[in-house]
């Protein structure tokens, strides 16, 4: 198995290498996967410099980040209405909402795409974020974890004459902390990644995010056969998830074991 | 003083129930609960569903918002487009191609991982590693492990007879191309589905088989794999959902060529959008896909509930 973990992993190896491999190697070199040279960080210069990787960033960044803070809202509330409240048609908004686990956003790109024309939110950031802020999926991990807690819990405070935001705050949002972690992982990491849709709805390349920065820039480098520069490219892109995957590991297996559907 | 606690006492006793009830059921509080989301459900789901089969039924020309009602013109010209009939078996055999190699390979990493030592956790980590990173940075490294004369799969699967092929560029290799690195990309995914429910399998059930003289493969064979039905379902709704929505190696890699060998259902749509401006199209195509995505949540959804209730 060891040999089958070494295989998985050799397209992340091939990438490190050759985003550290100096220029004038061969063709024939260029696929070794053995740092046999003196490492370099031209590519990565090169890399950053024909691609406006910075801005990418912050605008992925302000994305993952916008779309995570409405949705934590929006799927606690949702949540808890579905773990403890007893409201009619409850079941049928239930369905309802599931809806979206199925017919997932990027099916419905082309008239989402006339929704953001027609709202005035194409070519921006806000358009890249509103189809993600409700979550179906997060209402559902959510009401899982608030039905797990006891009633007890929350009968005490109701007793004690907490309001109810401050009940959702201070009694059950610490319970289930870790069920946000989870969602806000997964959330994260799907919308850090996504292309097709933040494709679609923007159209300057100053509000572009990362992966579609990314894209544009492996067909670019690939037109010209710079594999060291697309590996650099790459390597810049997927760096903070490596980081974050080898800081919070186990974090991030046990969200991806919640996930399911995105 | 101890009886004005007593009645404290009773007092909260009998306020409790009703206090807590009146809670539970004030009016309005669930639905507005609810309204943060189904405003963006409304906008992003419900009326985007309705206006894309409204729109499915009209012709829509430039400067006219509104199009002319044709019927199911839209889904003739659609079925008459020999480019959607290939995207749509492409999408078929790309389906059929990804998920029983997915599957498989998923269930032997799980078995064979299952054991906590130091070396499966790293190994198990290099196996869903390509999970975390975007399809658009993985498409963009197996262009060159793909490439012909000097990728990595010429340079060190050459001697072994994969010399020279052109993975990319030959319309019969293409589709299996963008397979395999499907199959790299999730199998360490939904091996995590099946650790959690190998987990879930009762030690005795094993220990019986064990006892009635089974070898591990009987084992494995007849009571493990049964066992694991219901996280097989689960896996399979995802799968299936993934192979109709991930087309962002086809974007970086082949843009639906050669010679459309690698144009799917999702890539069309786009394609037909961006590219030739036909809403009319675009918009049945999107139908077709919301049928087959429906299709799939009707086998789904009870695989779903199954599934979750299986990880507890």
């Amino acid at each position: 198995m060891a040999g089958v973990g070494f295989v998985w992993s050799t397209p992340f190896l091939w990438m490190i290498v050759a985003a550290l491999r100096p220029e004038g190697y061969g063709p024939a070199e260029l696929a070794s996967l053995a740092p046999d040279f003196v490492p370099t960080l031209e590519n990565f210069r090169l890399a950053w410099e024909s691609a406006d990787f910075l801005v990418n960033y912050a605008n992925t960044l302000i994305v993952v980040c916008g779309i995570l803070g409405v949705q934590l809202v929006t799927v606690t509330l949702a949540g808890y209405a579905f773990a403890r409240l007893e409201f009619r048609f409850k079941e049928a908004l239930f369905y309802l909402f599931l809806l979206q686990l199925m017919l997932v956003p990027p099916i419905l790109i082309i008239p989402n795409l006339t929704t953001a024309v027609r709202l005035g939110i194409y070519d921006t950031l806000i358009g890249v974020m509103a189809p993600y802020m409700a979550s179906a999926f997060g209402t559902f991990l959510m009401r899982q974890a608030f039905r797990a807690v006891p009633r007890d819990f929350e009968d005490a405070a109701v007793i004690d004459g907490c309001s109810f935001l401050a009940l959702l705050r201070h009694v059950m949002l610490p319970l289930v902390r870790p069920t946000l972690v989870a969602f806000a992982i997964v959330s994260v990491v799907a919308h850090w990644n996504e292309l097709l849709w933040p494709l679609m709805v923007v159209n300057s390349p100053k509000r572009q995010t990362l992966v579609v920065g990314l894209a544009s820039f492996t067909q670019a480098s690939e037109g010209a056969a710079e594999w060291g520069l697309i590996a650099a490219g790459t390597l810049l892109v997927t760096l903070p998830l490596i980081l974050a995957f080898i800081a919070f590991q186990r974090q991030f297996v046990n969200s991806f074991m919640f996930s399911g559907l995105k | 003083m101890e009886t004005a606690q007593e009645v404290e006492l009773v007092v909260t006793a009998e306020a409790r129930p009703l206090g807590l009830a009146r809670w539970r059921k004030t009016g309005a509080r669930p639905y507005l609960l609810l309204a943060p989301s189904l405003f963006f459900l409304l906008l992003f789901t419900y009326l985007p569903i309705a206006r894309v089969i409204r729109d499915s039924l009209y012709l829509q020309h430039l400067g006219d918002q509104a199009g002319r009602f044709v019927g199911l013109a839209n889904y003739a010209r659609l079925f008459a487009d020999e480019k959607f009939r290939t995207a749509l078996l492409n999408n078929l055999a790309y389906g059929a191609g990804t998920l029983l190699p997915t599957i498989v390979l998923a269930i032997a990493f799980a078995v064979l991982l299952q054991r906590s030592t130091r070396l499966n956790a790293v190994i198990r980590a290099c196996l869903f590693f390509p999970t975390v990173v975007p399809l658009t940075a993985a498409a963009g490294l197996w262009i060159f492990i793909f490439l012909p004369n000097g990728g990595l799969i010429d340079y060190y699967l050459g001697p072994l007879g994969l010399r020279s092929i052109n993975w990319l560029g030959n319309p019969d290799l293409a589709l299996a191309a963008l397979s395999i690195l499907t199959v790299w990309k999730n199998a360490g995914y939904y091996m995590l589905f099946y650790l959690a429910g190998l987990q879930a399998i009762p030690g005795e059930a094993l220990e019986a088989a064990l006892l009635d003289g089974a070898n591990g493969w009987q084992r494995f064979w007849h009571v493990t794999l049964p066992l694991l039905r219901p996280t097989t379902a689960f896996v399979v709704a995802i799968a299936l959902v993934n192979v109709v929505t991930n087309v962002d190696h086809v974007i970086v890699m082949t843009h639906g060529g050669p010679n459309n060998a690698t144009n799917l259902l999702l890539y069309y749509i786009f394609q037909t959008q961006t590219e030739f401006h036909d809403p009319g199209k675009a918009t049945a195509a999107t139908v077709v896909s919301l049928a087959a995505l429906l299709a799939i949540s009707f086998f789904g959804l009870r695989a779903l509930e199954r599934g979750i209730r299986h990880e507890g």
